[in-house]
């Protein structure tokens, strides 16, 4: 069930990661995503510091961040911005946010495969999440990428096997840590 | 010389080549690269989206693996998604005692602990300073002369650390790519972004990015990458992005062991160039591979 409050620890640190923010909006001149967002970089800053969970979550903005740490390396204020939006997608998965399933799906579906094994699998991985799709079209789309990587001999089945169960301690003592906090 | 050797989950998949172009070409360099034995996967840019802990716990485990290894300190990292999620947890354990408490309470369930004793490099750091161009000129068999070649760099070997190289004007390969007799494609793409995963959870915007970078490489025989993801996207996507774009973008893609091994007498075989996707002909030819 989506409940956007089940993390509220998780907001607030996103709240003090931007809070000395003076929104000259580097951020948002340094992102290629700024343009294909709901709200640019400096606009969802504000928005965070004055309280706006909501309007954030639900934007179509932090969800096309790729990570490529621009911001952060020119921020004035020296903020951890990447991060920050990396905490906007944490905060999106662990509510179960409906808006931005498919792209968490693909975050989820790869860590669960590295619980699994101790090792990406991929095709596993590719084909837990175009299922999770449901979108035949998505499955299309990649189809010939698949095609082409099979041909090449390059999708791992099965070496990832060998770490079978290996994480599995890691993850339950961070879950036990998470659910402390 | 040696390192310890993480490959990460991508150079046992869908990039073997950039596996077994580095091991060849350190053992041509005769550097040993000593693999961290039953390592796990670092989390890749998928585990913050998920759970910061984890984030940072998952790479923290491969470290407490590469401590037990009593051979070096150093850790060469070919990917530069690993490398970065490495790097973070160096760099954040020195500043921060409390989270290294709390990495290590995590290890502990396993009998594992960590120091923050390695220090982890990227590939392209080992060859451009620790190796240097002049080792490799000095081994270089076969020049490559007539060749022009686009390095691109991406984002996570750069940034947010900017350990060994300009984070928005790198240079680093390019007195590796004389060395070698190559001519250095002159663009200003080689530090941005191929889109990483958004590939695959917003392809329709990653593509553009992939277009931009793949329309400033006109005029170069190739571009050469140093990560799985970049190349990736770069090499697997070219059809939608040309179809998308509506002009012929087609360009050669591969991975800087992979030319530099060229150069130092391996062959083609020996550099995995039957994996590559984006290898044409012509510069099959001009590289006389
Ligand atoms: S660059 Fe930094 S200070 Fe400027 S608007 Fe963005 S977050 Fe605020
Ligand atoms: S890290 Fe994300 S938000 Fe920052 S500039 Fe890059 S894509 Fe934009």
């Amino acid at each position: 069930m989506e409940d956007l409050n089940k993390t509220p620890g998780l907001f607030k640190d996103v709240q003090e990661m931007v809070q000395s923010c003076i929104q000259c909006g580097t951020c948002s001149g340094s992102c290629l995503a700024a343009s294909v967002m709901e709200h640019t970089p400096r606009h969802i800053w504000r928005l965070v510091q004055l309280g706006c969970k909501e309007d954030v979550l639900n934007s179509k903005s932090f969800i096309y961040c790729a990570s490529c740490y621009y911001c952060t390396l020119r921020c004035p204020r020296g903020l951890p911005l990447t991060e920050a939006m990396a905490k906007l997608k944490e905060i999106s998965a662990k509510s179960s946010q409906k808006k931005h399933k498919s792209s968490m799906d693909f975050y989820k579906y790869f860590v669960k495969s590295v619980c699994r094994h101790g090792r990406v699998n991929e095709v596993e991985l590719m084909t837990n999440y175009l299922i999770s799709t449901k979108n035949p079209v998505t499955s299309l789309k990649y189809a010939p990428l698949g095609m082409k990587l099979m041909g090449k001999g390059k999708l791992s089945f099965g070496n990832a096997l060998k770490g079978n169960g290996v994480l599995d301690v890691l993850f339950a003592k961070v879950k036990e840590m998470e659910d402390r906090t | 010389m040696s390192y310890l050797y993480y490959p990460g989950c991508s150079l046992e998949g869908t990039s073997q080549e950039y596996n077994i172009s580095t091991r060849a070409l350190f053992s041509s360099l005769d550097i040993s690269l000593n693999e961290i034995p039953e390592w796990t996967c670092c989390g890749a840019s998928a585990a913050e989206s998920v759970s910061y802990l984890l984030s940072l716990s998952l790479p923290a485990r491969v470290l407490a693996l590469a401590e037990k290894m009593d051979d070096c300190d150093q850790l060469l990292v070919p990917c530069s998604a690993c490398y970065l999620n490495l790097k973070k947890v160096e760099e954040k354990v020195k500043k921060d005692p409390v989270l290294l408490e709390n990495l290590n309470t995590i290890l502990e369930a396993e009998n594992l602990s960590l120091k923050n004793s390695t220090k982890v490099k990227h590939l392209l750091e080992v060859l451009s300073k620790d190796v240097g161009p002049d080792s490799i000129q000095k081994k270089t068999k076969k020049y490559l002369n007539g060749l022009t070649i686009a390095p691109y760099y991406g984002c996570q070997c750069l940034r947010p650390y900017p350990v060994f190289d300009d984070p928005e004007a790198p240079t680093s390969m390019e007195p590796l790519l004389k060395a070698v007799g190559v001519k250095v494609h002159q663009w200003n793409m080689g530090s941005k972004c191929c889109g990483a995963s958004q590939m695959a959870t917003k392809s329709d915007i990653a593509v553009k990015y992939v277009a931009d970078i793949l329309r400033a490489a006109k005029g170069a025989d190739a571009i050469v990458t140093v990560c799985p993801m970049c190349q990736m996207n770069l090499e697997a996507y070219q059809e939608k992005v040309c179809s998308t774009a509506g002009e012929d973008l087609h360009t050669s893609i591969l991975y800087l062991p992979q030319l530099l091994g060229i150069a130092l007498g391996l062959s083609a075989k020996e550099l995995g160039f039957d994996f590559n996707l984006a290898v044409s002909k012509g510069l099959r030819q001009k590289m006389v591979i």
